[in-house]
């Protein structure tokens, strides 16, 4: 029978030793911050060089000639102009969902009939998505309506108003500043390195001091005493997000939203990662292999995982890596919800998040062994 | 009138009990009961499988072979019930480092759901001075009586106690003497094991030498020393030369170990009969005593050996050479 007395007993007896100690406490909770305010820092300027657009091309003809393909030649156009980068969009999608779904603020829609339009000199729009607030908008409304008047002069007709307009329409979706993706990324390393560090430490050293054997002479179960360190660095995440947000918010005018979803995301990292440590300590025979493998489990995490810089800047072969890394789950989840508000992707990453956790924690517990046989 | 029958069943019993690592019998098949009230000794150099025993009969390892009851509990399939009941100081006790010694009593009374009254715990084990410093800036002493603090949380009346001075100055050891002879005077039941002969002496009703995983012997001091000991002997400083001069000359088994003569005796008369054969020889001789063997003679003869404060064995006895 779990007993809250001594699960909370357990807490106050282990948090009080943390408090005091003075080095965990800075590496739970200070270097996480100095590490946005350094990152935060250096990459303060401006976001990535080239702006990805999405665009969905509706005039799929079919066309008699290749030259009549006009569609393709605009797409063509705005490749070539350096500022933006086209992703092609399926034209069964739904645009706007689409958008949402991929976390991106700036697209364009080409119309079914483009080419036909312009050719046979009939007004056509093309719309232009982008998130008024964000600074990527007028570069690619602008770039836009550049290619536009090019071919607008081709057709030149004096007597005819312009061929080709442009409609914009606006979506929610922000265009993000690499402190908005820092964010989350630190969040997911402070939810990485405390309790991960920490329990590869505590669970070999308890047991190479005999500590455990000690604690399985008092009624107190290996269940409870995870799962006081587990709400103890659950505690000290919340703790450490709370700062990370600040001081994200105050000093680098982050935008990020704050919503319920977090919660899960805060209670299962912490929970992983204190059960993933303490399996390594466990399974290891002495604080020293623990703490290689303790390093060789972790530091992919640490930089694969979207900590440091958002998984889409990485190469295709380690984005494939990086997918395989627990890690990788909670630091998208949590740019799912505080970046993107794209609850969708987020419910996908809990869910994952949710089994890793799940499976961990238990295999922690089996492995786990108070006594000697 | 109905009639009453009390079966007193000892706390301790064990039968038989084996414990095998590979290739080494770490327990080689031991038998002996603790009786209520009693203080129990296992004593014996490192390896001999003191710790093992004890650790069997806490419930912290499982037993190979035999049978083992605790408070009459199997230790190791009812441990949760049996731990309630005991108090234990595993060898090289510890604690977290940044808790205090009263934090450590709160803790524990907190995981046993007992209401204790800490400063009398800490008095009881004499760390008044202490009990709000760092577990990591205590002394050895000092560790080990908040270890016999965190044993009493739960007013056990079996306590558990494995080496429980190992490793302290003398006076940090007479000092944990004084609080285990606390206990005692309670009344409690008291296991403990030890490779210093003093403390099993002055600690213990009875003891049990143990080595290689057998126990050699067992009892109360006197009675081991009554059981393995030579006996009265003669002793008489003197040359090999005159070794051989009694030898020859008398009936007596002599003994020779540098510089030392030894002789058995069977009645008082030996005595006198080398006496008057060391005198005949004409070759000196210096002083002359009558000894039986001490526990220290017997341990030494039953281990094969002397143990140092570590509990290692620092020379393999040799018993002289046979004349």
């Amino acid at each position: 029978m779990v007993s809250l007395r001594r699960i909370a007993s357990d807490f106050r007896v282990f948090g009080r030793g943390y408090l005091r100690n003075k080095f965990g406490l800075f590496f739970g909770l200070i270097f996480p911050v100095m590490l946005i305010l350094i990152f935060g820092a250096i990459f303060s300027g401006n976001s990535s060089g080239t702006i990805n657009v999405y665009v969905q091309n509706q005039d799929i003809g079919p066309f008699s000639t290749p030259q009549m393909d006009i569609a393709t030649a605009f797409i063509n156009a705005l490749n070539s102009s350096g500022t933006v980068l086209l992703v092609p969009v399926n034209d069964t999608e739904n645009f706007s969902n689409y958008l949402a779904e991929h976390s991106a603020s700036d697209g364009i829609v080409i119309p079914q009939g483009f080419s036909e339009s312009y050719l046979t000199g009939q007004q056509v729009n093309v719309t232009v998505y982008g998130n008024p607030t964000a600074s990527t908008s007028g570069i690619v409304s602008g770039t836009v309506y550049g290619v536009i008047t090019q071919f607008n002069l081709k057709y030149y007709n004096p007597n005819a108003s312009s061929i080709i307009g442009m409609t914009s329409t606006t979506v929610n979706t922000e265009q993000t500043k690499y402190v908005d993706f820092l964010i989350p990324g630190l969040i997911g390393f402070s939810i990485l390195v405390s309790p991960m560090f920490s329990l590869v430490n505590i669970s070999s050293e308890y047991k190479k001091t005999k500590l455990f054997k000690q604690l399985s002479l008092t009624p107190l179960t290996k269940m409870e005493w995870l799962a006081s360190k587990v709400i103890w660095y659950v505690t000290l995440t919340v703790s450490s997000f709370l700062l990370m947000v600040l001081v994200g918010i105050f000093v680098f005018d982050a935008h990020i939203t704050l919503t319920i979803w977090l919660i899960p995301f805060l209670i299962l990292g912490p929970m992983l990662f204190s059960s993933l440590g303490m399996l390594v300590g466990t399974v290891t025979k002495n604080p020293e292999t623990a703490g290689i493998i303790g390093n060789i489990v972790t530091f992919p995490m640490m930089f694969l995982a979207g900590t440091f810089f958002p998984i889409s800047s990485m190469p295709q072969y380690l984005q494939n890596i990086a997918q395989l890394l627990p890690l990788y789950y909670i630091i998208e989840g949590l740019n799912n919800v505080m970046v993107y508000g794209n609850y969708n992707g987020a419910i996908v990453d809990l869910v994952v998040v949710t089994i890793i956790t799940v499976f961990i924690f238990l295999a922690a517990i089996r492995v786990f062994k108070w006594r000697e046989d | 009138m109905t009639l009453r029958v009390v079966l007193t069943v000892d706390p301790i019993e064990v039968t038989s009990l084996k414990k095998i690592y590979g290739d080494i019998k770490a327990v080689d098949g031991i038998t002996f009961s603790v009786s209520k009230g009693e203080v129990f000794a296992l004593l014996g150099p490192n390896g001999a499988g003191k710790t093992t025993a004890i650790e069997i009969m806490e419930g912290l390892r499982k037993r190979d072979q035999g049978n083992v009851k605790v408070l009459g509990f199997d230790p190791w399939k009812e441990g949760h019930k049996l731990h309630k009941k005991i108090g234990v100081i595993p060898q090289d006790f510890t604690f977290f480092e940044k808790a205090t010694p009263r934090e450590a009593i709160l803790y524990y009374s907190d995981l046993f759901g007992v209401k204790t009254n800490p400063d009398q715990l800490i008095k009881e084990v004499l760390l008044e001075d202490s009990d709000k410093v760092l577990f990591e800036n205590l002394s050895g002493g000092q560790k080990q009586k908040t270890g016999l603090a965190l044993a009493l949380v739960n007013s056990p009346e079996l306590l558990f106690l494995d080496e429980p001075t190992t490793g302290l100055d003398p006076n940090a050891r007479r000092a944990i003497w004084e609080v285990i002879r606390g206990f005692k005077a309670q009344g409690k039941t008291i296991v403990l094991t030890t490779h210093y002969l003093d403390e099993a002496q002055q600690l213990s009703d009875r003891v049990a030498i143990m080595n290689h995983g057998q126990i050699v012997a067992i009892g109360t001091a006197d009675e081991i020393i009554e059981q393995h000991g030579s006996g009265e002997r003669l002793e008489i400083q003197g040359t090999e030369e005159l070794a051989n001069y009694i030898g020859e000359n008398t009936e007596l088994v002599i003994n020779y170990n540098e510089g030392i003569i030894s002789i058995p005796l069977k009645q008082k008369i030996d005595a006198l009969a080398a006496l008057a054969a060391a005198e005949q020889s004409k070759l000196d001789w210096g002083e002359i005593r009558t000894r039986r063997d001490s526990l220290d003679d017997v341990f030494v003869k039953l281990v094969s050996g002397m143990v140092d404060e570590h509990g290692e064995i620092i020379f393999e006895n040799s018993n002289g050479s046979n004349i």
